[in-house]
């Protein structure tokens, strides 16, 4: 029995060995991950189709070992829905960030949303952009100092930061949108199954799927990986609320 | 089959879908929202996929998508609408897809107008977004001609794997004529999708359909890639039409969609007058039959090219450069949604005839 070795942890079939790019610290690997083996414990990673956004997560076409676009920036859920229209058989994700989704694409999400569209969003906020290097993002928050804030988010001029899942959640159409974070184990767990459930729901044909994911930037936020965890903890996580915001049965309700 | 009276943008909708273009996005603009009103009933019956999409932003991105899947996809707009898609257009042929898309063209720029233009020659041949690229442009004078050149279109668009748009003016979309559809649409081999389509990575490596190319050499690859598709376009798919062109012409016209058929009409009643003038009518404008008008223009007895266009002078560019001083190339236009009437593109020969007796000058007349 002792010498017997057996696998209890190994790398999903949905992702490719392959080192990334991303910075040290930051949160995409473990969602990757956790999409990935969503993908692999759903069996669905032979008949999916991600869709890449622009931002720090463009690249990710190169980590997933599965079908792939790349989209403009912003409008992955414009893709997404021309490729899941032709194709309801195969399932449909993007993976966007808060500068991608809540600011150039805010159009393509929220009636990407509203038809209803069974594709699965994987958003990640972390309130910055930062591939271009930290600038002020829909979602920074108020006095929160960027690139282009080096005073700190002024509401008066640049409005309050837009919170997604509740937004998407006003809409009549049915949907699942949870938000989860990454900066525990516990709430790794809790994402990873909200992820779980949303391509689940996908591959039932039920409804349109987003799991908003809140992340550290420890590069554009000039802090350590640990600073970041904890700051998202006392800052990202007061202002942005995890929980589920909409259920397809919800549909009854409103 | 017998022929059937149709407006030009039906009939257009009803050549896609005999081509097998099932799958629709679109966006409302006048002049062409026929296009889509059309579809929207007959989508259903054929099984295909209609969406009215938020913007033709989304719709240029809902084709990038599905066009990736390795069906038949199409839209319809207008120039405004045209401009919008811009950036999905680049994307696509950076990732080298096919669509086809359809330009029914109105005055510009910006709002512009809603009546007829050809102003959009220049965005459509010379690539409206951003990047090296190219699309294949084809040009309808008649409803029947759209016909035939919208099923033509997503064959070529498959055959190259490149946008394929059709440029019609605002009367190719509204005006009414009759046409027949082939009761089947051959066409000859095509390349298979099977090596390219996103179909699932099952038994077999997974697929990335992309325009991005962070190394530069990579990129400089792909460049080139692209420009032997174009070379082989314009070694294979110029087309042209010529009309009356004979050894007794003076004056050679270069026109094309409804703006040569009016010329036409110039060019009967001028015969009839005692002379002599004849048209050559591209119908690619990408690639612009540029070896087949060179020949035209260089015959001994055309003294003058005259361009028409319903623009401020686009596509007059491309006959300078093909012309290449040979001969004087003249321009008569009207724009901003007014179609010249055959008597005013007559009178305004008639006076080049006139000052061609004195020594030639290029004039460019827009009036």
């Amino acid at each position: 029995m002792a010498n017997q070795a057996t696998t209890i942890f190994t790398r999903p079939e949905s992702l490719n060995e392959v080192v990334t790019h991303y910075c040290p610290g930051c949160t995409h690997g473990i969602i990757h991950r956790l999409v990935a083996e969503s993908l692999d414990e759903l069996q669905l990673r032979d008949k999916t189709v991600g869709v890449a956004p622009v931002g720090c997560s463009v690249l990710i076409y190169n980590y997933f070992n599965c079908d792939f676009l790349e989209a403009p920036h912003g409008r992955a859920p414009a893709l997404a829905t021309g490729f899941k229209r032709l194709r309801p058989d195969m399932i449909v994700f993007t993976y966007q960030g808060d500068g991608d989704l809540a600011s150039i694409g805010m159009g393509e999400i929220v009636h990407a949303a509203n038809r209803g569209e069974k594709i699965t969003v994987i958003f990640v906020n972390n309130a910055i952009y930062g591939m271009t290097g930290g600038q002020m993002a829909p979602t920074t928050l108020p006095g929160q100092i960027t690139t282009t804030s080096p005073a700190g988010r002024d509401t008066a001029s640049a409005g309050h930061p837009i919170r997604m899942s509740e937004l998407l959640a006003t809409l009549r159409t049915p949907s699942y949108i949870e938000r989860v974070s990454v900066h525990s184990p516990q709430h790794i767990i809790q994402a990873k199954r909200a992820i779980k459930k949303a391509f689940t729901y996908q591959s039932q044909d039920r409804c349109f799927s987003l799991v908003e994911v809140v992340s550290t930037c420890p590069t554009n936020w000039g802090m350590s990986p640990t600073d970041s965890t904890k700051w998202l903890e006392d800052n990202l996580l007061a202002y942005y609320k995890l929980g589920l915001y909409s259920e397809p049965d919800d549909e009854e309700d409103s | 089959m017998a022929k059937i009276l149709m407006k030009g943008n039906e009939a257009i909708a009803e050549a896609a879908l005999r081509a097998g273009g099932n799958n629709y996005f679109c966006y409302p603009i006048t002049p062409q929202s026929e296009v889509a009103e059309y579809l929207a009933k007959r989508m259903p019956e054929v099984g295909g996929v209609f969406l009215q999409a938020e913007s033709e932003v989304a719709v240029g991105n809902m084709l990038f998508g599905a066009a990736a899947s390795g069906k038949r996809v199409f839209t319809t707009s207008s120039s405004p609408g045209i401009s919008l898609m811009q950036e999905s257009i680049s994307y696509i042929a950076g990732a080298q897809l096919p669509c086809v898309l359809l330009n029914i063209m109105r005055g510009g720029p910006g709002l512009g107008g809603i009546l007829p233009a050809q102003s959009d020659y220049f965005q459509a041949t010379k690539g409206g977004g951003h990047g090296d690229y190219r699309l294949l442009v084809l040009a309808p004078s008649t409803i029947q001609e759209a016909v035939d050149l919208t099923m033509l279109a997503f064959h070529l668009s498959d055959k190259y794997r490149n946008p394929v748009m059709l440029i019609g003016d605002g009367m190719i979309g509204q005006m009414m004529e009759p046409v027949e559809f082939p009761e089947k649409y051959v066409e000859d081999e095509l390349p298979g999708k099977d090596d390219w389509a996103l179909t699932g990575a099952k038994d077999r490596e997974k697929r990335i359909v992309k325009s991005l190319f962070l190394d530069p050499l990579a990129l400089e690859i792909n460049n080139h890639e692209l420009y032997k598709k174009y070379e082989l376009m314009k070694q294979n798919e110029a087309r042209y039409e010529c009309y009356k062109i004979s050894a007794k012409n003076k004056v050679l016209i270069v026109s094309y969609g409804t703006m040569a058929r009016i010329c036409q009409t110039v060019i009967d009643e001028l015969e009839s007058e005692g002379v002599s003038v004849g048209l050559f009518r591209p119908i690619s404008l990408f690639p612009f039959p540029e070896k087949e008008l060179r020949k035209e223009i260089l015959k001994k007895n055309v003294g003058t090219v005259l361009t028409v266009e319903m623009s401020m002078g686009q596509m007059v560019e491309d006959v300078e450069k093909v012309a290449a001083g040979a001969k004087p190339v003249k321009f008569f236009g009207r724009t901003g949604g007014i179609v010249p009437s055959p008597d005013e593109v007559k009178e305004n020969i008639k006076e080049m005839i006139r000052q061609d007796a004195a020594p030639a000058k290029r004039t460019r007349k827009g009036k």
